[in-house]
């Protein structure tokens, strides 16, 4: 086919495509809008979202807008193309009938599509019991309005503050009360702080940085209930390990869900990992049968990466927001042909503890974990992630210039441990195991994960046993029957 | 009203940024760039000077409608 004629068929697929409806107004859903106009396309963009905001960036929440160099309302993302969308915002989606492609609104009102993307993206997991949940005192960090929140209760000073889980989210507000010279108290069921995202070595080395900086971190350790006064004011929490520590703020950081609930009775393939699509970001049904014309991207997704196994990857990163948009938006106005394959490697950043980490790659891939430059010593290192003999992730701390370099050599499927010759690599590379603990044991989740391959795998068992070890306040050691 | 901002998974931390438009953007710590995403648009020279100086070009820069912000659109042009 002559490119003349690839351009011919696909404006004949734009001038049918006539209204997209963008169900997700974060990073996502914009990236997406903006990449739809930059591909040509005139027709109409209803973006929806249930939050009253325009687009706003999320990384500064749990850094400079918690530590107050930022404003909560500075975050809006800039937009680099002119939209002209109409935006229905504070208006949650609550419903999808595919068979008369239209979004059912709150408010009851239905919004007709030719494509639809999915970006709706996930919520902050809360606290299991509602009254702990509800007192005074108990927060979430997810979004703009968590963080302003959190903001004034950090500003306020308060005797001493209790992070509920080690993941990112819980790691870098630990790290932010330490700047401010606050008390704080982190507790998480594992070993090691992130250990769900780079596993048990790399974990130990997050453990040392927290402690060295004041941190309270408590391993292998839950928090059985949280108490308030008569007043509903949250007065002290009660540990696993027998303390009872006085607190008057709370956050609880384990984690996130997807946002999958409004899409019950729509029948494509969601569960609590995620809505299921292809290499093109198209959404699968229950049957495995790919849609026409629905697409899915952002933290919402799960899908096939060419280097992982087959396994459908979720991935809660910045960078995977903004480049699966692209991709699908790409795809909602093209036809087959011309179709691109979603393939970014997961990125990711964290500013905690005095030093910037990144990643590039998918550690928890991996089964063992080599420090390849630098030193623990140092607090600048790289280390490389291998999965049966081949590289598959790096992890780098005060060393990002070299993330490119592995970022290469994970896409060219390079023999683990990697070769290197650097002057700052020791001669002989000592390869650990990487420690990923096994599903459901951290008190967070994971913010880049596999899923399982193919649309139609069943999750794992969900019986009452496994939801127990999934209840946060369920102390380590404990054995499901 | 001007307002930018920086692919982190891109930076890798030249902080020529920092040079150009110090009270927009810092280093925090050895390695983490901090950056003011709504300067006042007086700073726009400077944030130029910035966005055009990155050497893996990470930084965006955008206008942004106050009035239209409430309602989440907004127009802008490229920089």
């Amino acid at each position: 086919m002559s490119s003349n004629n690839a351009e011919k068929t696909s404006s004949s697929v734009q001038r049918s495509v006539q209204r997209i409806v963008i169900v997700g107004a974060s990073l996502a859903g914009l990236s997406a809008a903006e990449s739809l106009r930059s591909e040509g396309f005139a027709g109409t963009i209803t973006v929806i979202g249930d939050e009253p905001h325009a687009p706003y960036d999320r990384p500064p929440l749990s850094k400079t807008v918690l530590t107050g160099w930022l404003q909560a309302e500075h975050t809006t993302l800039p937009q680099s193309v002119d939209l002209q969308a109409e935006w229905l915002l504070g208006m949650p989606a609550i419903g999808l009938d595919l068979g008369n492609r239209e979004v059912e609104l709150a408010d009851g009102r239905r919004v007709g599509f030719d494509r639809l993307l999915i970006s709706t993206g996930t919520h902050a997991r809360t606290w299991p019991d509602l009254a702990q949940a509800a007192l005074d005192g108990v927060c979430l960090l997810h979004t703009r309005d968590d963080a302003a929140r959190l903001r004034a209760r950090l500003a306020a000073r308060p005797k001493r503050v209790l992070v509920i889980g080690g993941g990112f989210t819980g790691s870098e507000v630990a790290s932010v009360c330490r700047e401010l010279g606050l008390a704080v108290t982190v507790t998480e069921r594992s070993a090691t702080p992130l250990i769900g995202a780079l596993g048990a070595a790399a974990g130990a080395f997050a453990g040392q940085l927290q402690r060295a900086h004041g941190v309270d971190l408590r391993c292998n350790v839950t928090v059985m209930s949280l108490e308030g006064d008569e007043s509903g004011r949250l007065r002290c929490a009660y540990l696993s390990d027998g303390d009872i520590l006085d607190i008057d703020v709370a956050v609880v950081a384990l984690g996130a869900v997807r946002n999958v609930e409004w899409l019950r009775d729509s029948g494509l393939a969601f569960d609590s990992r995620g809505l299921a699509c292809d290499a093109a970001c198209r959404a699968f049904d229950i049957n495995g049968i790919v849609t026409d014309g629905i697409f899915v991207a952002g933290d919402v997704a799960r899908w096939p990466h060419p280097l992982y196994g087959g396994e459908l990857l979720a991935v809660e990163h910045w960078g995977n927001a903004v480049e699966q948009a692209r991709t699908a938006a790409h795809n909602m106005v093209s036809v087959p042909a011309d179709f691109r394959a979603y393939k970014s490697l997961p990125a990711f950043w964290s500013r905690q503890f005095g030093v910037n980490l990144k990643t590039i790659g998918l550690p928890s891939f991996a089964d063992e974990v080599v420090l390849t430059q630098g030193s623990v010593l140092e607090r600048r290192l790289v280390a490389a992630y291998g999965y049966k003999g081949r590289i598959v992730a790096a992890l780098t701390v005060n060393m990002a210039r070299w993330l490119p370099a592995y970022k290469a050599m994970i896409e060219a499927r390079v023999p683990f441990p990697p070769v290197l010759h650097s002057p700052d690599s020791s001669a002989e590379l000592r390869p650990v195991p990487a420690g990923f603990p096994p599903h459901g044991q951290t008190t967070h989740s994971a913010n880049a994960i596999k899923t399982g391959t193919g649309p139609s795998t069943p999750p794992p068992e969900e019986s009452s046993t496994s939801d127990k070890v999934k209840d946060p306040r369920v102390p380590p050691g404990f054995q499901p029957k | 009203m001007l307002r930018i901002v920086v692919d982190l998974n891109r930076c890798e931390s030249y902080a020529q940024c920092v040079f150009a438009a110090p009270t927009v953007f810092w280093m925090k710590d050895e390695e983490s760039l901090e950056y003011d995403y709504a300067p006042d648009d007086s700073l726009l020279v400077q944030v130029e000077r910035a966005a055009a100086a990155c050497p893996v070009q990470a930084i965006s820069i955008c206008w942004l409608d106050e009035q239209l912000e409430q309602q989440g659109g907004n127009h802008s042009e490229q920089q």
